[in-house]
């Protein structure tokens, strides 16, 4: 209804939604929290990636590529403070995956369910060539090896949470 | 020039943000084996603020689970006891239901009996610690524990089972730490194989398994050999239990010796941590050290008993001094035939003559 009294220049202001101080908050920490805690009661729960699926969810809800930059960045950083790994790797990578997301939202309806399944299946497995390249360019460390089949893997259970999680999410976003 | 920056802002403000992250890496990075060692005070810091951000709420999650089961637990019963006020038929349904709730603390009370058991068999002093949380990732294999440095923990101290090792303490914080698992890659413990001696550095690798590294081919490593730890790596205690081979394969010039953790590294609810290494520890070790070598080796070597260096000190003194042998032929070089140098002046000619006889008379002896 909000919609309704204000007048739109673009479909993309449209399409542009805000979320409350709190949500834009509490979701990204209780994602990182989720993702930390549930691997202790399901080991196989470790494949998820929470953080990457609500970095892709603001990025292309608030169709600012600085702002899915700023989120990834953030998301990412406080991703890799649970780990024993350079702070930063996450980092750079989900901040180029929400550049990229949002990017993406503004000429494309991210609302569909279609581009939904194939945004989170592309962006795991952009993430997971991104790690490996700075990885094994950035930081010369040639330990580290990537079966491409459990990346496919990890991509598809992602992609098989994170579209009904978009739709949980719908409920918090707001017109802006 | 604003032109410029209003069309590219999105873009340089990533590059920005990039180019930030890349130096904070590169910074890092400099220091060896990285994901292995304890953090940089600054860094530390970092990290503290995250962990305790999220720690908290695991332990609540965790208190909130087990407390939930208690009640739960409770109700039941207490629905059971007046059941069986009422009704005698409910009778064997209470048992039932009581005996679940009863098995379950028994298991509860055996792990923890095995817990305290181990703990007076093979360490000097350990402190136990729930398992709170994991990193969420498949990058790095660390667990996080409600036990830190109020507890009197440190990094590097070893994280062990009553079934394994798991891991040594990374970061420590006030009130938890974190657990480098053996499973990361950049973790890495000094193991031996028990039967066959062979020793190696056990580390893990990207997915989550374990690989015995820099051995060459030896036809005698069977799948099934269990490994100890070496000791060498000053983490692990002498003599625990690593794993069990796996699969034995060949890379190159070495062998591809994968094991199997006999610690479930997946489902870790208690674990101990080394707080402090006694000396009793490796006579108590899991293995066979002590004991006189068996098998196809120990046919072929002598059997020699570990000595401490007290223990060879002691022996050393109290064992007699090598005596020459008895010459047949008496002369001025025979043992003995030379007088003690207390005896002599300084400046003065010696006189042989004088202790030849008896030396000769002692050569005529023999």
């Amino acid at each position: 209804m909000a919609a309704l009294g204000r007048m739109y220049s673009s479909r993309r202001e449209m399409d542009e939604h805000v979320f409350h101080p709190a949500v834009s908050l509490l979701v990204p920490l209780a994602a990182v929290f989720a993702g930390a805690y549930l691997p202790k009661l399901a080991p196989w729960l470790l494949i998820l990636d929470l953080p990457l699926i609500v970095v892709i969810f603001f990025a292309v809800e608030r169709r600012s590529p600085i702002s899915g930059v700023m989120t990834g960045a953030l998301v990412g950083v406080l991703q890799d403070l649970l780990l024993n790994q350079p702070i930063g790797i996450n980092g750079m990578v989900k901040a180029v995956v929400g550049y990229v997301a949002a990017s993406i939202s503004l000429r494309v309806d991210v609302d569909a369910l279609a581009t939904r399944v194939v945004m989170n299946f592309g962006f795991c497995l952009l993430q997971s060539l991104m790690l490996l390249g700075i990885y094994q360019w950035l930081l010369q460390n040639a330990n580290v090896h990537t079966s491409w089949l459990h990346e496919l893997l990890r991509a598809g259970v992602n992609t098989a949470v994170g579209v009904p999680l978009f739709f949980l999410l719908d409920y918090t976003k707001q017109r802006a | 020039m604003d032109g410029f920056f209003a069309r590219y802002r999105n873009a340089l403000v990533l590059i920005a943000v990039l180019v930030v992250f890349t130096i904070g890496l590169a910074v890092q990075v400099r220091r060896p084996d990285y994901g292995s060692r304890e953090d940089g005070k600054r860094v530390r810091v970092f990290r503290y603020w995250a962990v305790a951000l999220v720690s908290p709420f695991e332990r609540l999650f965790r208190a909130t689970g087990q407390g939930i089961r208690g009640t739960w637990h409770n109700y039941i019963d207490l629905r059971s006891v007046r059941r069986q006020n009422e009704q005698l038929k409910d009778e064997l349904n209470r048992m039932r239901l009581y005996q679940a709730a009863m098995a379950e603390d028994a298991r509860q009370g055996q792990r923890l009996q095995a817990l305290l058991e181990f703990k007076q068999q093979y360490i000097a002093k350990t402190v136990a610690a729930q398992v709170i949380g994991t990193s969420g990732s498949e990058q790095s294999r660390v667990l996080y524990i409600d036990k830190g440095i109020a507890d009197g923990l440190k990094p590097d101290m070893a994280v062990i089972t009553p079934d394994g090792i798991v891991g040594k303490l990374r970061d420590v914080f006030q009130h938890s730490a974190q657990v480098l698992l053996i499973s990361d890659t950049t973790s890495g413990a000094g193991v031996v194989l028990e039967t066959t001696r062979i020793r190696g550095v056990l580390r893990g690798t990207t997915d989550g398994r374990l690989r015995i590294l820099d051995v060459l081919p030896d036809s005698r490593i069977k799948p099934g050999e269990p490994v100890l730890t070496s000791g060498g790596d000053q983490v692990f205690p002498r003599g625990l239990k690593a794993g069990v081979v796996d699969s034995i394969g060949q890379d190159r010039n070495y062998a591809l010796v994968t094991v199997k953790p006999t610690a479930n590294l997946a489902r870790l609810e208690e674990v101990l941590v080394v707080v402090e290494k006694g000396a009793a520890a490796p006579e108590q070790v899991a293995s066979t050290e002590n004991e006189p070598e068996t098998g196809v080796r120990g046919e072929h070597l002598p059997q020699l008993k570990p000595q401490t260096p007290d223990e060879e000190a002691k022996d050393a003194k109290e064992a007699p001094l090598p005596r020459p042998t008895p010459a047949l032929r008496q002369d001025t070089y025979s043992p003995g035939a030379t007088p003690s140098a207390a005896t002599l002046t300084p400046g003065a000619r010696h006189d042989n003559a004088a202790a030849a006889p008896s030396t000769e008379a002692g050569g005529d002896q023999h």
